[in-house]
This record gives C-alpha cells, sequence and structure tokens, in this order.
C-alpha cells in the first residue's frame, strides 16, 4: 500500500481512541437496553429453582394458553401468507389505478395502535356492535372469545409478509416470469417455478416475523379477549394475569417461552440471510461480467 | 431510478392487452377483499361510530382533563424516547457498519429482539429491572432516582421498543454510502468530524428522520411493554391507549372510541409522513448514485 493510500484510509477513519469509545457506548447501550432485559427474563423464572419453574409450565391454565397461542398462530399465518403473497404480486407485478391507496392501507396497520385494533372489532361484532344484535340472536360468539382473539391478531399481522415481498417483488422485476409465459408456462407454473424460488428468503423471513408478533400480540388481543382463564388467554395475556397477582416465577417461566420464541425467531432470521447471502455470492460467481474481471485485474 | 405509481391512463382494452402475466383479477380482487373484511370495514365502524356522537360530546370525550394529560404524556414521552433512539441508533447503525469487533453479528442480530420480543414479557422484564429490587434499581434507587412506575418507565420502555426503527434504517444508507466522497473530504483537507457533520450526517439525515418518525409513532400506540412499567396513575402516568381501555371497562364505548378515533387519525397521518420521507430518501439516494 503506498503513501497516499494510506493516508486516504486515514481520512476515512477515526482515531483508535475514538472508535473504542464509540464501541464502549454502543455496547453499555445494547447491554442495558437489550441484553439485561432478556437476561432478567429466565434469571426471574429460575429464582426459585428449576422445579417451581417447571411446575409452573404444567399448570393447566398455562397449558391452555399455550394450545390457544398456537391454534391462534396456526390459522392467522397461513391466511396472511396467502394474502401477503397475493397483494405482493398484485402491487410489484402491474400498474393499476389507487395502487399507492391498496399499498397504504397494507401499511395501515403497523401504524395503528394495538389498543384500536382490537376496539374496531368490539365496536363491529360486539354486543353493541353492528353485528352485535345478530350474533347474539344466533348464539354466535365472536368477541371475548376465541375468533376475536384470532381476528385482532390477523389485523395486527396483516402487513408482515406483503411488506417483506412488495419490495423484493418489485426489485426482480417482471422479465423472467414474462420468458416463462412466452415459452408457455401456466400463471401457477410461472409462479410455482419461476417466482417463488426468488422470494423464497422474503417469504420465509415474513412468515416468521409474522409469527412471532401472532404469538406474542398482547394490545389488541387484550382489548376482544374476555380474560377468561383457561379459555380465551393467550400467553401474553397469562402473563399478565399471573405477574398481576403477584405469581412473579409464573409469570416469568411463560414469559421464558415467549423468549426463547423470540431467540428462534432471530436466529431462523440470521440463518436466512446468511443462505440469502451465500445464494447471491455464488450467484454473481456464475455470472462473468466485465466489471469482475475489470476488477479482477487491477 | 424507479419510476414510482403513475398512473397511465389509457383504454381498458388496451390495458389488459399490455398485461402479459396472468393473475391481476384474481390477485388484486383478493387482496381488496381481503383488506376490507379485516382492515377497512372494522376501521370504517369506528369512524361511524364517532359519528353517531354530537359535536359537544366528541369534544367533551376527547378533551377531558384526564385525556388531555395522557396526550401530552404520550407525546412527550414518544417524542423523548425517538429522539434517544435517533442518537443511540445511529451510534449503533455506525459502530455496527463501520469498525469490526468480537461479538459483532450477535450484537447485529440482537438489534431485531425489541421487534421479536412480546410486549408484555418486555414490561415484566424492564419492571423487574428498574424495580427498587431490581439489578439495574437497586444502584438507582439509593440515589434517588426512580426508574420504574412512573415516567421514567415510560420513556425507557419507549425506547426499547423504539431502537430498532432507527438503526435498520441508518444501516443500509451507511453501508451504501461511497468511501470517495469521505476521501475527497479528506484529500481537501475536512478533518474527521468536518466530514462527518458536512458530508456523511447530510446524507444520512434523511433516513434518521424517517427512524425517528418510524419509532415515534410506534411509541404513540405502544400498549404492553408500558403497563407494567408505568405505574398508571391518572394524570400523572397515564398513558392515551390506557384511557381507551379504562373507558372501555366502565362500557363508555362512545367516549372510547371517540379518543380512538382521534389516535386513529394521528396514525394515519404520521403513515403518510413516514411515506413522504421514504420517498425523499429515495430521491435522494438515488440523486446521489446516478
Amino acid at each position: 500500500m503506498n503513501t497516499a493510500l494510506r493516508s486516504a484510509r486515514k481520512g476515512t477513519t477515526e482515531a483508535a481512541w475514538v472508535r473504542y469509545t464509540l464501541i464502549g457506548v454502543a455496547m453499555l447501550f445494547m447491554l442495558l437496553f437489550l441484553v439485561l432485559p432478556l437476561a432478567a427474563v429466565f434469571t426471574e423464572a429460575m429464582r426459585k429453582g428449576l422445579d417451581a419453574y417447571l411446575d409452573a409450565l404444567k399448570d393447566p391454565d398455562a397449558w391452555s394458553a399455550i394450545r390457544l397461542t398456537l391454534l391462534t398462530a396456526a390459522v392467522a399465518v397461513p391466511l396472511n401468507l396467502v394474502f401477503g403473497v397475493s397483494a405482493a404480486w398484485a402491487i410489484a407485478k402491474y400498474e393499476f389505478w389507487g395502487k399507492s391507496f391498496v399499498t397504504t392501507l397494507v401499511d395501515l396497520p403497523f401504524s395503528v395502535s394495538p389498543v384500536v385494533a382490537g376496539l374496531i372489532y368490539v365496536l363491529v361484532f360486539g354486543a353493541q356492535g353492528w353485528f352485535g344484535p345478530w350474533l347474539m340472536a344466533h348464539d354466535i360468539k365472536i368477541v371475548f372469545a376465541v375468533p376475536g382473539i384470532i381476528l385482532a391478531t390477523i389485523f395486527v399481522t396483516v402487513p408482515f409478509i406483503a411488506r417483506e415481498l412488495i419490495p423484493l417483488m418489485q426489485a426482480q422485476g417482471n422479465d423472467e416470469e414474462q420468458a416463462a409465459i412466452v415459452l408457455g408456462a401456466t400463471g401457477w407454473q410461472t409462479f410455482w417455478y419461476v417466482t417463488l424460488p426468488n422470494i423464497k428468503w422474503g417469504l420465509i423471513y415474513g412468515v416468521i416475523l409474522c409469527n412471532a408478533r401472532a404469538m406474542g400480540e398482547f394490545g389488541a388481543v387484550s382489548v376482544v379477549s374476555g380474560h377468561i382463564r383457561g379459555q380465551t388467554n393467550t400467553m401474553p395475556l397469562h402473563v399478565e394475569i399471573l405477574y398481576n397477582e403477584y405469581q412473579s416465577v409464573a409469570a416469568f417461566a411463560v414469559a421464558s417461552l415467549l423468549a426463547l420464541l423470540a431467540l428462534v425467531t432471530l436466529l431462523i432470521k440470521q440463518v436466512v440471510e446468511w443462505q440469502h447471502e451465500r445464494e447471491m455470492k455464488s450467484l454473481s460467481d456464475l455470472s462473468p461480467e466485465p466489471t469482475v474481471h475489470l476488477k479482477a485485474a487491477s | 431510478m424507479s419510476a414510482t405509481t403513475l398512473p397511465v391512463p389509457s383504454l381498458p382494452a388496451t390495458r389488459t392487452k399490455r398485461r402479459v402475466l396472468p393473475g391481476f383479477n384474481i390477485t388484486l380482487g383478493f387482496t381488496i377483499f381481503y383488506l376490507s373484511l379485516i382492515v377497512l370495514i372494522p376501521l370504517s365502524a369506528l369512524v361511524f361510530k364517532t359519528f353517531t356522537l354530537t359535536w359537544t360530546e366528541f369534544c367533551e370525550a376527547v378533551t377531558g382533563a384526564r385525556v388531555m394529560a395522557s396526550y401530552r404524556l404520550t407525546f412527550g414521552a414518544s417524542f423523548l424516547a425517538a429522539l434517544v433512539n435517533v442518537v443511540f441508533g445511529l451510534l449503533v447503525a455506525w459502530v455496527l457498519v463501520r469498525y469490526s469487533f468480537p461479538g459483532k453479528k450477535i450484537i447485529d442480530a440482537l438489534v431485531d429482539l425489541p421487534f421479536a420480543l412480546p410486549t408484555a414479557v418486555a414490561g415484566i422484564s424492564l419492571t423487574a429491572l428498574l424495580a427498587g429490587n431490581g439489578w439495574i434499581g437497586q444502584f438507582m434507587e439509593p440515589l434517588g432516582i426512580q426508574l420504574a412506575f412512573n415516567r421514567n418507565g415510560i420513556v425507557i420502555a419507549l425506547i426499547f421498543i423504539g431502537l430498532p426503527f432507527v438503526v435498520r434504517t441508518v444501516q443500509p444508507v451507511l453501508e451504501e454510502m461511497e468511501k470517495e466522497l469521505e476521501e475527497a473530504a479528506s484529500c481537501l483537507g475536512a478533518t474527521r468530524w468536518q466530514t462527518f457533520s458536512r458530508v456523511i450526517f447530510p446524507s444520512i439525515a434523511p433516513a434518521l428522520l424517517t427512524g425517528f418518525a418510524m419509532a415515534f409513532a410506534r411509541a404513540i400506540g405502544e400498549y404492553g411493554s408500558v403497563i407494567f412499567i408505568a405505574g398508571n396513575m391518572p394524570m400523572i402516568s397515564e398513558i392515551t391507549p390506557l384511557i381507551i381501555i379504562s373507558k372501555l371497562e366502565q362500557y363508555d364505548y362512545a367516549g372510547a372510541t371517540a379518543v380512538a378515533c382521534v389516535m386513529l387519525v394521528i396514525s394515519f397521518m404520521l403513515l403518510l409522513l413516514i411515506n413522504g420521507l421514504q420517498g425523499w430518501q429515495r430521491r435522494r439516494s438515488g440523486g446521489s448514485t446516478s
């Protein structure tokens, strides 16, 4: 490296003490705000030993909360998956009148307060709501019952998969799909063999984030759940009840399961990113473009 | 630069002809059907319910003393938290992009924790940390600083919730910045600080602002992580979403709806602002590379 280059590098980075101070402050901030809260969940759960921890998880109410959370995610995530793919296809592949309105509508649940999200379903299906009297006459319970919990969860998780796929599909353009169609593929074949392989990492990423939010949603579900123990309590709601009853170990035991879910989500996300990077790298190794040769030669 | 939505006025016949890819009608149809069912109709129920109130009823519901205090608290705490997130979010993004150090990949992955960790879990865990007998609280209490069960706790919870927004909007912009600009600045005799404040900062400012707006918007609606740590004293530490809940618990549906409508309008305006900021950011970065 010649001296000119070295001085240029000097001009584009900081003195060592500045670097180490910045890294130190950033690490301290991350430790205080992210690592400690995470560690606190597990230590509080284990405060009275492993037996108390396991007993808290064996509680039948905890089990029914776990079952309800799994059921909610099992309904909400696939529905939002189908919606996300369909919305991304429509928005990314075509131009149409009102497209920005539809895109805004997809984003809207992200910015609506979870409490408001719960309230709107009470207003539609509650006793004093639009369909309240009719539902009551037919003895159908939606709000303060499982269907309401699932609906509110679907609302707050609507954007996750669509938001992940739209920019991805827009960046990839329509060329490959058009080629497939011209070569005689059906629309379904085109999607399955051309589009899906291109978007699969984004899709997985969207699904795991959607799932994490579906299982962890608190505010919206809290409004539409009747807080009936063993019936309409999801895991986050069960955590709240136990915590408010000063059953700290039990609350943190259930919370630790949710924290594990969050860690697994982050892990899968990381693996997905690495896989994606590796694929992009092998792709760029495959196609020898003139710019690549130039860089290698110099 | 990719053209954004430009509705081309044309006859329906020519338009369908231009569409080579199949599936437009079915995917858009399903998208609109689903959005109507899940988002549009329930949200319009909120608006219609609000319109059943008279103007004076509405004003009374949304400007009561307790409600006004909750707006001040929610907006103030959210603003403060978003500001802290801008400073530390930029710092974390900078350190992650520019420097290498052991454990960097783990830290990078951990930034998304607030997205993945359920808010109720974050709430009880922060409370356990900051309460008088907690890991952090036990050191602060003797100093006369109480962090939990008051407004401090609310701001801390909102900082936790908003951090990833700033980091994840600034990080890609920093990654894509051209080193040549900084080299040029340094060759022309700029100090490192001048290079940062005159060259780097202006090009990441739109992303910082977007991150700020996103963290702020999220903080305003946040409920789960705040209620455990807030103490929830009327007039002092009661956030607006909690006002809606307590009105609902008193079967005051009209009052809850009115306050919710105000919040909905605010979050809708913030969403439009964020979209505008992101458009600005795209144009800025598009302009600098071309």
